[in-house]
Formats: C-alpha cells, structure tokens, sequence
C-alpha cells in the first residue's frame, strides 16, 4: 500500500464475524482504533497489535493489521517481545480489567518500569464478561452486578493510581462511547515517546448493570430545570487541566495532582490525559546506551546467516579468552 | 618392599570452604595453572543455595589424557578451614595428602553448625569407632595412621608474611590470599611448576598487578614450605605440552556460545540457578562480531548483538521471547525446573501458533524448590508432556560441551524448520562443571531458517497470505510480523489457515494433524548422528542407554571396562522427541542386558523406550541424591550387573 494513499477506517477492517454483544462498549474502541491508524496514516503491515484473552482480546481478529491474541494476562509480555526485537514496529496492546490488572498485574507493574514506547489499552468494564460475569479488578467494593451472588467483597484497584506508581509516562482515560474523544486519545497514547496507559470506561450491557451507558451519561440523575441529564463523565481538558511534565522538578507536582483527580468517581468521573512526562528515558534509549547499534539494527533486522547458511555470528574473540594455546 | 612407583599426572584434588570465601577463583586458579601446563581437567563444583558461610567445595582431575569425569576418591585435599576436614578426610586415599591450617587442630566437630545433623553423626560413629575424640587433630591422626600425608601450612604467618611485604595494614583486608596459599601449597606438594600457576593468577586477576603480586607471594612461601615438608610424595604433576589449542569452559558457557553462533538475537530470563550463568554470560557479551561472511556480503555492519532481558517472572520470559521470535528474530528464554513450571502456557501457545522458539532447560533437583544447587535429569517426561491439551515439541539433551555447542545452535534450525518449540535439555552437572575441551570444529553447521514467503510476494486481497496454510505440506511459510503483504493473526484458540478463531470440528482435524505431522517430517529428516551415538562393540550382550550429562562418568568407567575386555554398548540418546524408535530399538534387541542409567529416581528415559519400542529394560542404575554420577561408582555398577545375581535396579549414592 502506497504511502501517500489516503488510509480510511475501513482499510483496517476484516471480514471475521463480530460475535460481541449488541451494544458492547468494545465496539467503540474497535472503531476508534481503526480510526487513529486511519487518521495517523500508518501502512497495516507496521502496526502489530497484541492481546490477551477475554472479550477485548477478540479485537485484533476484526482489525487488519498484525495481530497477536495471546494468552490469559500476558499480553504486556508479548507485546514486550515484539516491540523489543523490532522498535520499528508500532505496536499497541490491548487487555480486559481482569486480564491486564488481575492476572496481568504483575506485569501491569514491570512494564511501567521499562518505559518501551508502545501504548496499552485495558477495556475496562469491571466483570469478567466472556466468563459469564465474575467480578473484576475495577468493581468497587459493595457492588453486585447481575450474575454476582453476593455484593462485591473486594474493593477496586485504581488503574490510574496503580499506572503511575508504576512508572507509565504517559496516563489517560477514555470513555468508549465518546468516540472522537477516544481517538484523539489513542492518538496522542501511540505519539508518546514511552510507556502509554489508557483506561477506557467500557460497559457491558450484558453483565455489569451498574455502570451502565445510561449510568455513565447521568441518565438517572436529569436536571430538575431541564430535565436533561447530567453525564458523570467530564473532560480534563475542559477544565483547564494541565497533565504535562515540562522539567524534571515538576515530577512530583504532576504526579500528586494526577493522583488527586484519579480519585475523583461517583457523580464526577474525569476522562483525558491525566499525566504524560517524556523526561524519562525510554526502554529503548537504555538498551541504546549499552548497545549503539540497536535501534538502526535490532535483533529482528539482523542478518544472521550468508547465502549458504554460514553462520555470521563471530565467535573468535569470545572463544580466545577462552582458550589454551598449544605449548 | 619398595615404595610404590609415583603417580604422574593422573590426580583428584579437591579443594573446601565456606561459601563466599573464595573457593571458586581457588578452584580457578588450580585448574588454569594446570591448564597451562599441558594437562586436561574436568571440574564438579558443589554449593549450598547460600550466599556466604556454607560450605563450597570443587573437585577436580587432571591428566595428560582426556578427564570427562569426577571420581569418587581424593588424593590431595586441601583447605585453609575446619569443615572441609570434617567432611572430606575420610575421602582421601591412603596414598593421598591433606592440606590444612594446623592451627586449627583443636577444633571440635560440634563447634562446626554447618554441618548436617545426619553428617555429624556419622563422622561422631567414626570417631567413637577409632576411639578418639572429636576434634580436628583426631580426624587428622586417624588420615595419618592409615598413611595419609599431612601437610600442615601456617596459613596465618604467611599472610601476615605478605601483610609485612606489600605494607598492607590489616590482615583482613587481604584475607583471601589464604586460598592462594592453600593452591600454592599444593603445587609445591605436587612439584609442579609454580610459573603456570602465576599464569592462572594472571588469568584470574587479569589487570590486576598487585592482586597478582599478593597472591603470588602468599602461594610461592606456601609452595616452597610444602616442597620441604614432602620432598617425596606418591602423586607429581608434570607440565606437558599440547599440540593443539583447547577450550576451557563450563556447560553454560558452551550453550551460549552455541546459541549465538546459531544466530540468536534476543533471549530472555528470570533468575535462577543454574541458568541464569548463561544469561549473565550473554548478557556480558551483548555486543557481537560478525565474521567475513557477513563483511564480503555487504548486507552487516560490523557488529551485531544479543538483546538480554531480565523479566519480571517466567511466564514473561517465554511469553516475551515468543513474541521476539514472531518478528522472525531467533529468540530463547532459559530456565530451570521451578521456572519452566511456569511456562506450560506459553509453550502450549509457540506450539499450536508454530512459532520458532527455544526453551534451554537446565535441569536442578526438584519437586518443587527441591534442591536448587544440585542435579538432577528430572525434567525429561515433564519436558515431553509440558502443557496442557498435545503439543508438538522437540526435545534434545546434550551429554558434553562440545554437544551444548551443537545444540545450542541446532534448536533454532529445528524450531523454524519445523515451527514448533524446542526444549533443549541440559542440567547442573554441565553448567556448573569446567573442563579443558579440544577446540570443537564446527565448520560444518549451517543455519537453516525453513521455509519463509518470499519479501515480494505477491500476495492479493482474494489470494491472501495464510500463515497456517493447508495447501503445502505440514510446514507452511512463514512471515513476520512487520513484513509487507503478509498480514495474519495468531490466538491461542484453535485457528482457521489465515490464524482466526475457530470451532469447526473438520478444521480442527486438520489443523491437529498439520501440527502433529511436522514432528513425523522431523523424525524422518534429522539425521541419525544427530539422534542417538552408538559407543563400543556392535556384538555387545549388555547395552547401556542414556542421556545427558552421564555420558562423561560413563564414557570414563567405560574405557577402563573396554581395557578388561568388557563387551558392553552406550547408546546416547540426544533427541528425545521424536523418538528415534527404529534405530534405538535395532540397538537393544540383541542384548542381553539392557540398562537405562539416569540421574532420576524413576528411570523415565526407560519408561520412554518402553512406550516407543516396546523393548523393556532388564537392569536400572538410578541416583537422585543430587549429586552428579562419578565413573568410579559407574564402573562399579556396571561391572555388577554381570554378577549371577545382579540387582535390577542399582541406586548410586557417593557423593558429599
């Protein structure tokens, strides 16, 4: 495909039947992704997207690029692998709440210490969907939806608090029904030098009854003079919030502030970028550092062997400090 | 009666102490100053999982000829501290010699706490049996009166000999020159050259000129004073001189420098022992030269390198070195049994997504943390079945350096001809132990990527790519992620051709079969050298197979049988999956004796023979001690199977 091709969101889409619920909010983020690669005009074949398992993970299979469904929590990982041998590719990671902050968690942590420039999305919806409805990391304390046979006994983990303690530089929320908005934030997440969160708010209709669409869009809650709702989601931004890390002694500033609005639920939930700092050097920086060649020559783009097979791997050196001489 | 006639160059020596106190560079040291004498070594190291305090000891053969080996006795035991006495005394031969501090005499064997409740009884029942007390200096009279040489060497006044001479005002801070003393001592008891030892100490200090001094001051005082004290003893060292060059490494070592050569790029690990020697070598290595080759073609830089990384757990590190392999980079991860414990899932993943990825395997003693510092080849059925649901995997051990080499380079042709995982199996005996080794010739390996889609290749909208292609035989061509024209999916559900999930039970049948019938073309296409190697008469009545690192003790116990005139066969088996059956069973159906030797309690490679061949084994030599098997103890069992009423089944149990 022709670089100067104009890319539509139809470009990234397959034929694989959709076999999520009427109404998922996973269509949005399905729809969004294909979207910003279409707006960022990325060729398919340079984007690999990595998943792991549960309703979310099924989305790399109805959009046309690479895409690498993995295993239950270890998407991160995986993703970690391809984008380490190949800095070349762009590559977004996709999870589930379960699967990125429950089984995944330990990875949840190790990838925000790296700091590798790739961006990771968690459908967040607070039940184990595929599953018939157990409930997630993100449901809150107290809370029983549907199939729950009792109110909730363990509180919720913030995903925010949880991605800059782990070190992500790059932190933000979205809401899968505000679309445009969406888009503009998986394309600021890919754009980020470094490690992107994004958490998007993402119902599902079929087994998380309390944070419903209508939920999220105040639909219970109507202005007594308009009798309009008032949506509990709200945009950062529109409030003149102010996420960037300019200097490096403006870390901790950033960082408590972006702590404070996370903390923010209920009747007021924000959305946007709450934290983006590129002071922090990337994974691939690093590795630079000890190996000059790496970024112009990865491991994946390193010949390995000659016309016939020959081995192109030098040993002589390793191998002399290792050996006796005759005599 | 005459003196028996002096022993030259055929020696064990073994060296002690608390762990972290210098044992290893001492064992280092020793072996270098040998190595560059002429002689061949091979060196076991034993360890507590401990950092500091427990006791470390190293055993180690020298020889004009080749050493593949430990052996049960001792001949010179030497140690600057009171438990290696304890522990070892009574390993050292009539005709031997111990090393040792004499002040240390009046030490008792209960003021020692390291020392294992069951071990300090058994020493007490000795010493109760001689009718002696419990200290030291009764542990040496009894060596002596059984004709050990004792070699008492003031470790203190030499030191403080060297403190004086390098203007050093504590004595602790050069403590560690006492392991210097205890090798020099024993050179000057062997007579050897004490130049090649100042060679080793170059070697080991490297850069490091006052170090080297030190130690050599430390070690030639020591030297001289042992030559004065024993001017006559039954064992000698002379220096000989080699034609050719060789190689002194340790399993790990060779493994890597296999894999590297077979042109991994990436390869991940979490710590553990005794893997994670490899990784840190790799990881020392990171930047790499490329040879003429890859310079006449234009197509390289000047250097290349290996990306290692430390992951969060093991189930990171076959899932991260998974995804590294799908962008067509030759991507390992290397473990141990807890470790690879954790990897089922990804392996059962590389398997049914045909992905090209090496698992290096080294074997410790298990269940469980079971005892991480000490062997085992207890991973063999677990390698074979690892995962959930059937697999295809390959699966091959190597039995000595020169085979880590071979297979370190192997896997990766295997896993991208074939597109499936390969678990190459080592253990602990090889990764920890060192040897001087001929410098392999390996000019006659090739890397063999498979079959991949061209870079142009043509590839339309109505004519896609697929990456699980039923069309072509069982291997399809492979892409990469990030290649032009070859878009596919993975998942780990079952999958149609283009890698979408699938259920249809016809797809299912195919796909199943696809992948199970690459490892029927594996089987078919690896030659047999590869396989299995055959060692001794064809005509043999009893055959021993194997697999693994017992091939050095069995190789060693077996050329001193040969030289009695035994008839005895050793099939080595290195491919383990799939099964060489035809020419494993060919091996055994004409012998009379059978025998499976394996360093695990259940015999599995026998189990594996039986269910392959139907051939059943007739004799078992066992050991799970965690303790290497020595040729001293292999040559004992084997010549006892020809006694009329031989055991079934032999357990080995030496080692300390």
């Amino acid at each position: 495909m022709a670089l100067e091709q104009v890319l539509k969101p139809q470009d990234f889409a397959t034929e694989v039947h959709n076999d999520w619920c009427p109404g998922c909010g996973d269509f949005g983020i399905l729809r969004t992704i294909q979207m910003a690669l279409a707006e960022m005009k990325v060729e398919p074949h340079r984007v690999t997207i990595v998943s792991g398992i549960g309703c979310s993970a099924k989305t790399i299979h109805y959009i046309k690029t690479y895409g690498v469904h993995t295993l239950h929590g270890r998407a991160l990982p995986y993703a970690t692998g391809v984008k380490l041998a190949n800095p070349q590719l762009k590559v977004l990671c996709l999870s589930g709440d379960g699967d990125g902050l429950g089984i995944g968690g330990g990875h949840f942590v190790n990838a925000g210490r790296r700091n590798l420039d790739m961006l990771y999305i968690i459908h967040d919806n607070g039940v184990y969907g595929l599953t018939k409805g157990q409930a997630a990391p993100t449901l809150k304390l107290g809370v029983q939806t549907k199939s729950l046979a009792h109110p909730n006994i363990n509180d919720a983990v913030n995903p925010i608090w949880l991605a800059l303690a782990a070190g992500a530089t790059w932190v933000a929320r979205g809401y899968s029904y505000d679309i445009k908005h969406l888009v503009s934030l998986v394309k600021q997440g890919i754009e980020h030098k470094g490690y992107a969160f994004l958490d998007v708010l993402q119902p599902c209709p079929t087994y998380n009854d309390i944070n419903t669409k209508d939920w999220y869009g105040g639909e219970d809650r109507k202005d007594a003079a308009t009798g309009r709702p008032l949506p509990r989601v709200y945009k950062l931004e529109e409030g003149g919030y102010d996420p960037v890390v300019r200097e490096s002694d403006q870390i901790e500033k950033k960082t408590t502030q972006a702590l404070e609005k996370a903390l923010e639920w209920g009747d007021r939930i924000p959305i946007g970028v709450f934290y983006r700092n590129e002071l922090i050097p990337t994974y691939e920086e690093r590795i630079a550092q000890r190996v000059p060649t790496y970024v112009e020559s990865p491991p994946a783009l390193q010949p390995i062997s000659g016309p016939n097979g020959e081995p192109l791997t030098d040993l002589t050196k390793l191998l002399s400090r290792l050996t006796f001489a005759p005599g | 009666m005459s003196p028996p006639a002096t022993k030259v160059n055929d020696l064990s020596w073994m060296i002690g102490g608390p762990q972290g106190s210098g044992v290893d560079s001492s064992a280092n040291v020793f072996a270098r100053a040998c190595a560059h004498g002429g002689l061949n070594v091979f060196g076991k190291r034993e360890f507590y999982s401990n950092i500091m305090g427990e006791h470390s000891y190293f055993a180690l053969r020298a020889h004009t000829g080749t050493v593949r080996s430990h052996v049960d006795e001792v001949n010179v035991l030497t140690t600057f501290e009171a438990e290696t006495l304890f522990r070892h005394a009574r390993e050292v031969t009539d005709d031997g010699a111990i090393i040792y501090d004499a002040s240390l005499g009046k030490t008792k064997l209960s003021e020692v706490p390291t020392i294992e409740k069951r071990l300090a009884a058994d020493i007490r029942t000795y010493f109760i049996a001689r009718g002696v007390g419990e200290t030291l200096d009764d542990m040496l009279a009894a060596s002596k009166q059984r004709g050990v040489t004792l070699v008492p060497i003031p470790f203190k006044e030499i030191l403080k000999h060297v403190a004086d001479e390098f203007q050093v005002d504590q004595l602790s801070k050069i403590s560690r020159v006492v392991n210097m003393i205890a090798i020099g001592a024993a050179f000057g008891l062997l007579g050897f050259e004490f130049d090649a030892m100042r060679k080793a100490l170059e070697d080991v200090f490297r850069g490091k000129a006052k170090v080297v001094g030190m130690n050599a001051a430390g070690a030639r005082k020591a030297y001289d004073l042992a030559r004065a004290l024993v001017p006559e003893f039954r064992y000698r060292l002379e220096v000989v001189t080699q034609t050719a060059p060789r190689l002194f490494l340790t399993g790990s070592q060779a493994t890597a420098l296999g894999k590297l050569y077979g042109g991994m790029r990436f390869q991940t690990y979490y710590p553990i022992t005794p893997a994670s020697d490899e990784s840190e070598y790799l990881e020392e290595n990171e930047v790499l030269d490329l040879n003429g080759h890859a310079i006449a073609s234009g197509d390289a830089k000047n250097n290349a390198s290996i990306l290692v990384v430390q992951t969060e757990d093991e189930i990171a590190a076959v899932t991260m070195a998974t995804g590294a392999a799908l962008t067509g980079t030759r991507s390992a991860t290397a473990t141990s049994g807890p470790g690879f414990s954790l990897m089922m899932e990804g392996i059962g993943w590389a398997s049914i997504n045909e992905v090209p990825l090496v698992i290096t395997l080294y074997q410790r003693a298990g269940p469980s943390t079971g005892m991480p510092t000490r062997h085992e080849q207890g991973d063999l059925r677990f390698a074979l079945h690892a995962g959930h649901g059937e697999c295809p995997r390959i699966l091959l051990a190597s039995g000595d350096f020169e085979e880590c080499i071979r297979d370190g380079f192997l896997a990766f042709n295997l896993a991208e001809r074939y597109q499936m995982p390969v678990i190459h199996l080592v253990d602990k005996a090889l990764a920890n132990s060192y040897a001087t080794v001929p410098v392999p010739d390996l000019s006659d390996l090739r890397i063999d990527r498979g079959p991949l889609t061209p870079p142009t290749n043509g590839y339309t909208k109505d004519h896609p790519y697929k990456r699980f292609d039923l069309g072509n035989g069982p291997v399809s061509a492979r892409a990469v992620l990030g290649q032009e024209g070859t878009i596919f999916w993975n998942t780990g559900d079952e999958h149609d051709e283009l890698g979408h999930i699938t259920e249809d039970p016809a797809l299912r049948n195919l796909m199943m079969e696809k992948r199970f019938a690459k490892l029927d073309l594996a089987a078919k296409e690896i030659p047999e050298d590869v396989k299995l190697q055959y060692f001794g008469p064809e005509d043999a009545d009893t055959v021993l197979v194997s697999w693994g690192s017992t091939k050095g003790p069995l190789l060693d116990a077996l050329d001193r049988l040969w030289a009695e005139g035994a008839k005895i066969g050793y099939l080595h088996v290195r491919l383990l999956n799939p099964f060489p059956t035809q020419a494993v069973t060919a091996h055994l159906k004409k012998a009379k004796r059978r025998v499976a030797v394996e360093m695990n309690f259940g015999a599995q490679l026998a189990g594996i023979v039986r269910e392959q061949t139907g051939v059943q084994m007739t004799h078992l030599i066992v050991k799970y001690n965690g303790r290497p098997m020595s040729s001293t103890e292999l040559y004992d069992a084997i010549k006892g199977l020809s006694r009329r009423k031989a055991a079934k089944r032999t357990v080995l149990t030496h080692g300390a």
